[in-house]
């Protein structure tokens, strides 16, 4: 690949899905990136690129649904899951009592074992819960990683990875070789393409969102732009979980770290104020 | 150092088990079989047990049933390792005492996460 194909593939990535490539991983894109070219009769990536160029907006999305990195296992980090049973989950329902009303939303739910692992952590609370209505909200870049999601079949490998062998028990059938999660912990989770740099204001709010391990893909100022657009669709009294490697710290202040609960924030009532202050000086300004 | 006692009656899945299990700081007992197991057990109680289901003599399930009735027995951690994938024959193994359950076949990952799901590292 000559290295103008290869800045074109480069600046296509980080302007469809933030993912910054690296110029040492020219290897992932080649042996990630041949077989989406040979599926579309091109022999090179060279012909890949010039197709790209005439433009095939289809074409494009192949390309970056490629180069994601969809790894997830149930239960991942197993911490932020037991944040959620002990601390998130009991605040959540005190504080909501009158609304009856708890919506959760998993920013990069990939093949679907994140925002099940909540619908199964939830099944602790149906007691305190009924009465409630309790939306988990999975969304992904990639559509084709939802549509497995949807399913909610896993391989043996899968199943063992993370979840307790009690939980596949109690919430999984077996389906010739493969498990499927049973239908009402599907029935909890709606899944539906998203991408995080695009506008996510109409989904509303959300009092707990896992955005785990896919802000460690982008670059700096994008991770800060998309806390930030975060901030904006939760209440003072909402969550944020981040992944094992990411932190808010140094990147925004719209969010603080929960004191003692790794991998837990939440927004910043102080920096909230002032960005409030920041927006209307900055509409008095427009005015005059 | 905890140990951990393999019980199964493949060398081959013994060795496997071994190599993986000494790379997460286990010193390793083996046993062919359910009895050889026992007598193990009855001279010093391992921290963990790796037990396979189907073997001659005493099988995986008699094994444990015998384990847990011994004095001190039920302080080790056992995780199934078999073939056996169905939903009734892992509950079976809940029922008689087992703390995990590994479907074969398995690699490092998979006895790492179920090791650490029980507390053993
Ligand atoms: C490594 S997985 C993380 C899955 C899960 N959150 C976890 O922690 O196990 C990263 C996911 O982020 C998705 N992704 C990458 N860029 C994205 C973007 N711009 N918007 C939404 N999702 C994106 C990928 O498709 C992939 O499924």
């Amino acid at each position: 690949m000559t290295p103008q194909d290869f800045d074109y593939l480069r600046k296509l990535l980080r302007d469809r899905s933030g993912l910054v490539l690296s110029a040492e991983k020219q290897y992932l894109a080649e042996s990630r990136l041949l077989p989406v070219a040979r599926r579309h009769g091109l022999g090179t990536l060279a012909d890949l690129v010039a197709k790209l160029k005439t433009p095939v907006p289809a074409l494009a999305n192949e390309v970056v649904e490629a180069m994601t990195t969809n790894e997830t296992f149930f239960f991942r980090d197993k911490i932020p899951f037991d944040h959620v049973r002990d601390t998130i989950m009991p605040a959540l329902i005190a504080a909501r009592a009158r609304e009856k009303r708890i919506r959760i939303w998993c920013t990069a739910a990939s093949t679907g074992q994140e925002p099940y692992s909540l619908s199964m952590v939830l099944t602790n609370f149906r007691a305190q819960l009924s009465g409630y209505r309790v939306d988990i909200l999975a969304t992904d870049l990639s559509g084709e990683v939802l549509e497995r999601a949807k399913t909610g079949i896993y391989s043996q490998f899968e199943v063992q990875r993370g979840l307790p062998i009690q939980l596949l028990v109690k919430y999984f059938n077996k389906v010739g070789e493969s498990w499927q999660i049973a239908q009402d912990m599907r029935d909890m989770v709606q899944f539906r393409p998203l991408n995080l740099l695009n506008d996510f204001s109409p989904l509303g709010m959300f009092d707990l969102v896992f955005c785990r391990n896919v802000l460690i893909y982008f670059d700096q100022p994008t991770k800060t732009a998309v806390l930030n657009r975060l901030v904006r669709q939760m209440p003072d009294d909402g969550y944020l979980v981040l992944g094992a490697a990411e932190t808010v710290v140094g990147l925004t202040d719209a969010f603080k770290p929960i004191h003692d609960k790794r991998g837990l924030y939440e927004p910043n009532r102080d920096a909230r104020a002032s960005f409030a202050i920041a927006d209307i000086g900055s509409r008095f300004a427009a005015k005059r | 150092m905890k140990t951990c006692l393999i019980v199964d009656d493949s060398s081959v899945i013994r060795k496997v088990a071994r190599r993986i299990l000494e790379g997460l700081e286990f010193e390793i007992l083996e046993a062919e079989d359910g009895e050889q197991a026992l007598d193990a057990c009855r001279r010093q109680l391992p921290e963990a047990i790796l037990l396979d289901w189907n073997m001659p003599k005493m099988d995986g399930y008699e094994f444990l049933r015998s384990l847990r009735r011994l004095p001190g027995g039920d302080a080790p951690r056992v995780v199934f390792c078999t073939t056996e994938n169905d939903v009734a024959q892992i509950a079976r193994a809940l029922h008689a005492g087992a703390n995990e359950y590994i479907m074969k076949p398995f690699d490092k990952d998979i006895v790492e996460a179920k090791f650490q799901e029980v507390g053993l590292i």
